[in-house]
């Protein structure tokens, strides 16, 4: 039986602090139309902790990543149910501003989506300009170099700061991308499948650069890829829609409970490669 | 052991010749026989009207093109002021008719809710295809009563600045009604109507083509719709709205019967737009080659073939803009 | 947990109260301020008004909303208010137009049984609405439209079908001269029809002639928009037919052109509704006539645009009233014909 080695660091759950922000997904469920892709979802995304959301393709991962920051109601026959909880308020309120949520709760795409009209340094402050943040000039140099640097782009691009944004390679376009929701100073941090369109090395360093933030962040990540979730998560959730009906979570826990020790026997077939 | 194949030759292309049965050479021939008859049709149109120059370039010279008054009977013709006429009434349905066909086209593209952006698409189709003469109707019958009112407006308060300066008394109680119709600036309103829908379905075809994945980044980030546009939208359409402007611009420039049905034709060069009395060149040419000799027809068609080149240079200018940016390739304009 | 909870969707909205709330109440105060501003200057015009209340309403709602909300926000609400007046503004024009055309109109176009069936002839302009008619204008402009269909339709989709068909280098070179030509301003078309065939070949100004000067301006437009709907039939649909062991031409005949066949009747019903509507050829080529005329051949043939023309500039009421009713046909018939080239053009249902 093929076991998926689960790195210590990836074990331990940090303890939780007083002013650390961890979001809640209460009863979720969602809807395209009439057909519902989601079955009252409940997670707990603790406080800089990385949670890994994984499963089969088409069983709701990013759809559910989508609800966590409002972008699933931008299709136009989407609909949701229940709360999501930000430090213990619903961003779905009514009186809830959207704009100041997203700055709290930063994406990164499948696709890196880097704004061919600004250079690279344009590119990490693109969040502040939009959001009206104002940055003084000093420190919007340092500011920069701080992103890039937890970005793990800063050594690469450090020269050439007045280039477009869409002269670096895939790789490099991807973590100019986390640079830039970094920049907005966010306490989540959501991560749709970052890596599934880089070379294998991109992605290493992509995973290194999610290890080094996660004592700072809370990061949610989907991701296809079992070894991945393996060595970047503290929590896993797994994911899985059977024919016909809604996608939900089957089992949820700490990793290494996860994939070493399920309890779901679905679980255990997905992480022993026997599907998917 | 495995064999080893003696090589037949070098590896180099073979020739091949492409056959076509006798079906399809008939067809072949046809077909470019129609394109080449099309083409040497439509070129001697344009060399027709260029030869038609040579006469009258012959007989006024460079002055045909400096001189502003159009006295036939004195043998005294000119474009200056009729040229100067054509841009103004264009600039002025630019001025207007641009901001309004972005703003139309960011409407449809970005705020309309998608129940009613299908009618709304139709809408300024429908305003596209509505015949010029309809617009030229409304612009003298019902925009000109109440237009004047603007003008007066703008010659009583910024009459200061030249364009806006009307010979006449503006804060008179009775004041000349008759000196602020038949205007450029009114003639220009009309023209805004038939080019804000051509601009307007290029801008909007344009902005519908905004890739996803950008703007999504700049939501994900906080920003706000307006943001967004800015942000990823209006860089992206950057060649569709000076394309689609441009395009616009051709348009104006030939526009011939609303012009006619609202101005008095006067051949003076001046910039005030407010003030009664202007011509354009296709005006010129449709009201004038009734009465027209051999050599003032042969004036008319110098003119006609002016503006030909003029509408030609506008929108090649913009085929190369729409087809050069990011949306280019899959834009029609 | 409670189990008995319905699983039903939210309503989310992304305007708050607080959106709704400051966007009525610009509104409304706008309308208080401007009103009692109009009072006191002693301005007038309902243009004004318009316009005083629309600049009153952005700078009031940019005030209420600067109290409470990040500048973002702010730009944001002003930008969606521009942009909706913006498009209000065209609407509203294109909606006067329309209206005010079939208001006009209407004294002359009830009288159905006669405006719509008798001609002009001997028919006094200044005559009451209730004799004669403009179908002399009618059949004049079918039949003029007619020929010149007649006469761009062949050239202008043959072009097409050699430029995407055929191609080559002689291919891109017609298309550059094509395109250049639709730039060609309307009245050169009709100058140049009258400088040919009128003053070279001594024809007199028949509706044929009417007819090739609106040829003249068709064909290129029926060229490019042809082209460009057999552009869009997908390359592999080609392929695919060839490689069964079609012919060119029984590709083009039997794949290509029914493929297309929705966006060339859009564009040919499209090109119509342009040409039925076009006037500056006509004012140079065409002579008014008043009775009917059904032969292109001989003697002067009437259409509607030209007669709008010149009733609208005679300055006699009636007269002026017909033209309006002449606009009125002449808008029916542009808004029938495009909405069925919408019709053709609808995507099919269980279509790719």
């Amino acid at each position: 039986m093929t076991s998926i080695e689960v790195r210590e660091s990836a074990i331990a759950l940090p303890e939780p602090e007083s002013d650390a922000v961890g979001l809640e997904a209460v009863d979720v469920s969602a809807w395209f139309g009439t057909n519902k892709v989601l079955e009252r979802v409940n997670l707990s995304m603790p406080p800089r902790t990385v949670t890994a959301l994984i499963g089969p393709s088409g069983c709701g991962k990013s759809t559910f990543l989508r609800i966590l920051n409002r972008m699933h109601e931008s299709v136009p026959t989407a609909r949701m149910a229940g709360e999501v909880r930000l430090n213990g308020e619903d961003i779905y309120d009514s009186s809830a501003r959207i704009t100041a949520m997203r700055k709290r709760i930063g994406m990164v795409f499948q696709k890196p989506n880097p704004f061919p009209a600004m250079s690279i340094a344009e590119n990490v402050t693109a969040g502040l300009k939009l959001t009206g943040t104002k940055v003084s000039r000093s420190e919007r140099a340092d500011l920069i170099e701080r992103c890039l640097v937890r970005g793990g782009l800063w050594n690469e691009v450090k020269d050439r700061l007045d280039e477009p944004g869409q002269g670096l390679s895939g790789g490099q376009q991807q973590r100019l991308c986390i640079a830039r929701a970094l920049a907005v100073n966010p306490d989540v941090l959501l991560m749709d499948e970052p890596c599934s369109a880089l070379d294998p090395t991109s992605t290493r360093r992509v995973e290194e650069t999610i290890a080094e933030l996660a004592p700072d962040v809370t990061i949610v990540i989907v991701t296809h890829n079992m070894q991945q979730a393996a060595r970047v998560s503290q929590q896993c959730a797994f994911f899985l829609a059977e024919m016909g009906t809604p996608g939900g979570i089957v089992e949820a826990g700490t990793t290494k409970q996860v994939f070493e020790a399920p309890h779901d026997p679905r679980t255990a077939d997905y992480v022993n490669g026997r599907f998917g | 052991m495995t064999a080893v194949l003696e090589p037949l030759r070098e590896d180099v292309p073979r020739e091949l010749e492409r056959v076509f049965t006798p079906a399809d050479k008939a067809f072949r021939r046809s077909a470019t026989g129609i394109g080449l008859t099309v083409l040497v049709l439509t070129a001697a149109i344009g060399l027709f009207l260029g030869y038609q120059a040579i006469p009258t370039l012959h007989r006024y010279g460079l002055s045909f093109f400096t001189q502003s008054q159009w006295l036939p009977q004195q043998d005294i013709i000119g474009l200056a002021a009729v040229l100067v006429g054509t841009v103004e009434v264009a600039l002025v349905a630019l001025v207007v008719g641009f901001p309004l066909a972005l703003m139309t086209a960011l409407y449809i593209s970005e705020y309309a809710p998608a129940a009613i952006k299908g009618w709304l698409v139709a809408a300024v189709d429908l305003m596209a295809a509505v015949p010029s003469i309809i617009y030229g109707l409304w612009g003298f019958f019902f925009l000109q009563p109440q237009a004047i009112h603007v003008s007066r407006w703008l010659a009583q308060n910024l009459g200061w600045i030249p364009i806006f300066h009307v010979d006449t008394d503006a804060n008179s109680a009775s004041w000349a009604q008759t000196k602020f119709t038949a205007s450029a600036f009114i003639a220009g309103l009309a023209v805004s109507m038939m080019v804000i829908p051509l601009a307007c379905a290029v801008m909007r075809s344009v902005f519908a083509q905004a890739p996803l994945g950008e703007r999504e980044a700049a939501l994900a980030l906080g920003s706000t719709r307006w943001g967004m546009i800015r942000t990823v939208v209006l860089p992206f359409g950057q060649g569709g709205i000076i394309g689609g402007t441009m395009l616009a611009l051709g348009r104006a420039l030939g526009e011939t019967v609303a012009v006619l049905l609202i101005i008095s034709p006067a051949f003076d060069i001046k910039p005030n737009i407010l003030e009664v009395g202007t011509e354009t060149t296709s005006a010129l040419i449709a009201g004038l080659f009734g009465e027209a000799s051999k050599a003032q027809l042969s004036a008319l068609l110098t003119a006609g073939f002016v503006l030909f080149c003029l509408t030609l240079v506008v929108n090649t200018v913009a085929a190369v803009f729409v087809n050069r940016s990011r949306s280019g390739a899959s834009t029609e304009i | 947990m409670m189990a008995a909870d319905l699983d039903l969707p939210r309503t989310i909205t992304t305007r708050s109260f607080d959106d709704r709330a400051s966007w009525m109440t610009s509104m409304a105060g706008a309308v208080g301020v401007v009103w009692l501003l109009f009072q006191l200057s002693g301005w007038s015009g309902k243009l004004g008004f318009t316009v005083v209340w629309f600049i009153t309403y952005v700078v009031l709602y940019a005030i209420i909303t600067k109290v409470g909300n990040p500048w973002p926000a702010v730009v944001d609400r002003l930008a969606a208010a521009a942009v909706a007046g913006g498009a209000a503004v065209v609407g509203l024009a294109l909606a006067t137009t329309v209206i005010y055309t079939v208001q006009k109109g209407w004294p002359a176009f009830s009288h159905v049984g006669n405006f719509l069936s008798e001609s002009a002839a001997g028919v006094r302009p200044t005559a009451p609405l209730y004799e004669g008619g403009i179908l002399h204008a009618i059949t004049g402009t079918a039949i003029e439209v007619g020929i010149a269909l007649l006469l761009s339709l062949p050239l202008g989709l043959g072009t097409a079908v050699y430029m995407t068909e055929v191609g080559g280098r002689a291919a891109r070179t017609v298309r550059t001269v094509v395109e250049a030509m639709t730039a060609l301003p309307d009245v050169l078309a009709g100058l140049f029809t009258y400088a040919t065939l009128i003053l070279v070949l001594h024809l007199d100004r028949t509706g044929f002639v009417a007819a090739v000067a609106l040829a003249v301006t068709m064909t290129p437009i029926v060229a490019r928009s042809a082209e460009v709907a057999l552009r869009v039939v997908p390359g592999g649909l080609r392929e695919a037919s060839l490689a069964l062991g079609a012919s060119q031409v029984a590709t083009v005949f039997r794949v290509v052109l029914p493929t297309a066949r929705a966006g060339l009747a859009t564009s040919l019903i499209l090109g119509i509704a342009r040409i039925s509507g076009e006037t500056a050829p006509l004012l140079i080529v065409s002579g008014a006539s008043t009775y009917q005329n059904l032969d292109p051949f001989s003697e002067p043939m009437n259409s509607l645009p030209l007669y709008i023309f010149a009733a609208v500039r005679s300055g006699q009421p009636n007269f002026i009233a017909r033209g309006f009713g002449a606009a009125t046909v002449l808008l029916l018939l542009v808004t029938i014909l495009f909405a069925l080239a919408r019709y053709l053009a609808r995507p099919k249902k269980g279509s790719r």
